[in-house]
């Protein structure tokens, strides 16, 4: 899976738990999750359980710790998958 | 008991309902003068053997749900308790003139809003992740749709209520019990405005110990819309319901300040409990309570039960509906044809449970507002030992059109609870 595939994917997934005044343009690889599009802390929980839905890998809270930012999260995905 | 000082009075300004014959004011006013049933056969529980395959259930469409909850709310969302309880408080403070699109907390506003059980549908699928080993696959919205206190949860964030946010919870009394509760908290002047109201779950997770009770009709599954007969001789069990009711309760003074629609006035509340004693027990009242609470809300409205129109019992259908009118009539001192008028909701929705209350509740708001009195539904034939208390032109099988003064209700729980509340007509210095 190429690195854009990654990304449309997420976007997508993520783009479900953005706020209502937060558009999906915002969304961008150096994005913080909570700080900068403002997603419900709690909500980060769902966003894993959709990513290993979509990508079929399993997560680990080591895996989760380390989620900041979208690239974060696609840099998790590649080693997964790969 | 000492009665309190009246000094703050507390007014009905906004009303919502989510009820199996109809949902929102308008639609439920018509159905309920109308007699319309709400009882549908429901494949599930012949599919799953029940006794009773019948159940009031309202009838929530997508378009419907979209209207209250975020695309993102419903993802993940299967707690019909909640859907109910925010349709019906969000319609309530909508039909008080009170802003629902709020960016700001107000402190002198809260809610008590009450259920039985909560998010049993989510709770279940939840216990079948966790026996597969899979509690990380849970979500994040798990606790929030289970937990009792969640109609209450979800509605303070919807309308930024500030003051106390609760729910309480005493079976099928929770619905007139959280409206006392609001009361009691507007009254003690420790809220200017609460929304009260209490819903229920239902479905064969929440009725199936009900069924194993045999308490509920199994002859009907082929006639649903005759199935629940209370006062009837006929009577045979109560269907089961669910659904949610809502009003807004506030100061007399805050309602006028503002300009606000007055529906009725609370004149009187009562809570009590038979203590499981002299007769009573987990799942039968002790008459001699149902008697002191009855009385004991006369003496708080100041008024005797002469004075009494009409009355809306808690009377579910089942053997149990004559001794409760017998307790009206001694607790009233009222009997034949000076008994007031008396007629019971769950002929048309069947019993809602701990929403039951607060369904009802509305529909009383609705008669002093509108001066009517709703029939009773599937009661050709008057049951006997009813008819040696009370004249039967007292349970009104058609609509009466009638102004109305005083209107008292009773509901009562399992652990043998009870609640009454007394609603009076709006007064010229109410507007």
């Amino acid at each position: 899976m190429t690195r854009d595939n990654i990304y449309q994917t997420l976007e997508t997934i993520i783009s479900e738990y953005l706020p209502e005044d937060v558009s999906k343009e915002s969304i961008t690889l150096q994005s913080n999750l909570t700080n900068e599009l403002n997603i419900n802390s709690s909500h980060l929980v769902d966003i894993v359980l959709d990513v290993e839905d979509a990508f079929k890998i399993a997560l680990t809270n080591d895996d989760m710790e380390t989620m900041q930012t979208v690239g974060d999260v696609i840099q998790i995905i590649e080693q997964k998958t790969t | 008991m000492k009665t309190q000082s009246k000094d703050i009075r507390v007014v009905v300004t906004g009303l919502g309902v989510v009820a199996p014959n109809a949902i929102g004011k308008v639609a439920f006013t018509n159905a309920i003068q109308k007699g319309t049933s709400g009882i549908r056969f429901i494949e599930e529980l012949k599919t799953l053997n029940f006794s009773c395959q019948l159940g009031g259930m309202p009838q929530v469409s997508e378009e419907l749900k979209n209207k209250y909850f975020t695309e993102l709310e419903l993802k993940n969302f299967n707690s019909e308790g909640i859907l109910y309880a925010v349709i019906a408080g969000m319609d309530a403070w909508k039909d008080a003139g009170l802003n629902v699109e709020h960016n700001a907390v107000d402190h002198s506003s809260g809610t008590v809003f009450g259920s039985g059980n909560l998010g049993v549908a989510k709770f279940r699928e939840s216990i079948h992740k966790i026996d597969t080993g899979n509690v990380r696959r849970l979500g994040s919205t798990s606790v929030q749709q289970t937990m009792s206190s969640g109609a209450s949860a979800y509605l303070s964030g919807k309308l930024g209520l500030g003051n106390m946010v609760t729910s309480n919870s005493s079976a099928c009394t929770t619905g007139a019990e959280a409206i006392i509760l609001a009361y009691e908290r507007i009254v003690a002047g420790k809220a200017s405005r609460m929304l009260a109201g209490s819903t229920s779950d239902g479905g064969p997770y929440v009725w199936g110990g009900f069924d194993a009770l045999r308490i509920l009709p199994h002859n009907f599954n082929d006639r649903p819309k005759e199935a629940s007969q209370p006062l009837s001789a006929t009577a045979s069990g109560f269907v089961p319901g669910c659904g949610a009711g809502a009003m807004v309760l506030e100061t007399l003074e805050s309602a006028l300040s503002r300009n606000a629609p007055i529906y009725a006035e609370i004149a009187g509340v009562a809570l009590n409990s038979g203590g499981q004693q002299n007769g009573g027990s987990m799942t039968a009242p002790n008459s001699i309570a149902v008697q002191a609470c009855i009385k004991e809300a006369l003496i708080d409205a100041g008024i005797t039960g002469k004075e009494i129109d009409a009355i809306n019992g808690h009377l579910t259908a089942t053997a149990k509906d004559p001794e409760e009118v017998l307790n009206w009539s001694k607790a009233l001192d009222r009997s034949g044809a000076d008994f007031p008028y008396i007629n019971s909701l769950k002929g048309m929705t069947g019993h809602c449970l701990s929403a039951s209350g607060s369904i009802e509740a509305v529909a009383i708001v609705l008669q002093l507002k509108e001066g009517f009195i709703f029939p009773n539904i599937n009661c050709e034939k008057i049951h006997p030992d009813i008819l040696n208390i009370v004249a039967a032109d007292r349970i009104p099988r058609k609509r009466i059109e009638k102004t109305l003064k005083y209107v008292m209700k009773a509901s009562f729980g399992f652990g043998d609870v009870n609640a009454c509340i007394i609603f009076k007509r709006k007064n010229n210095d109410t507007r």
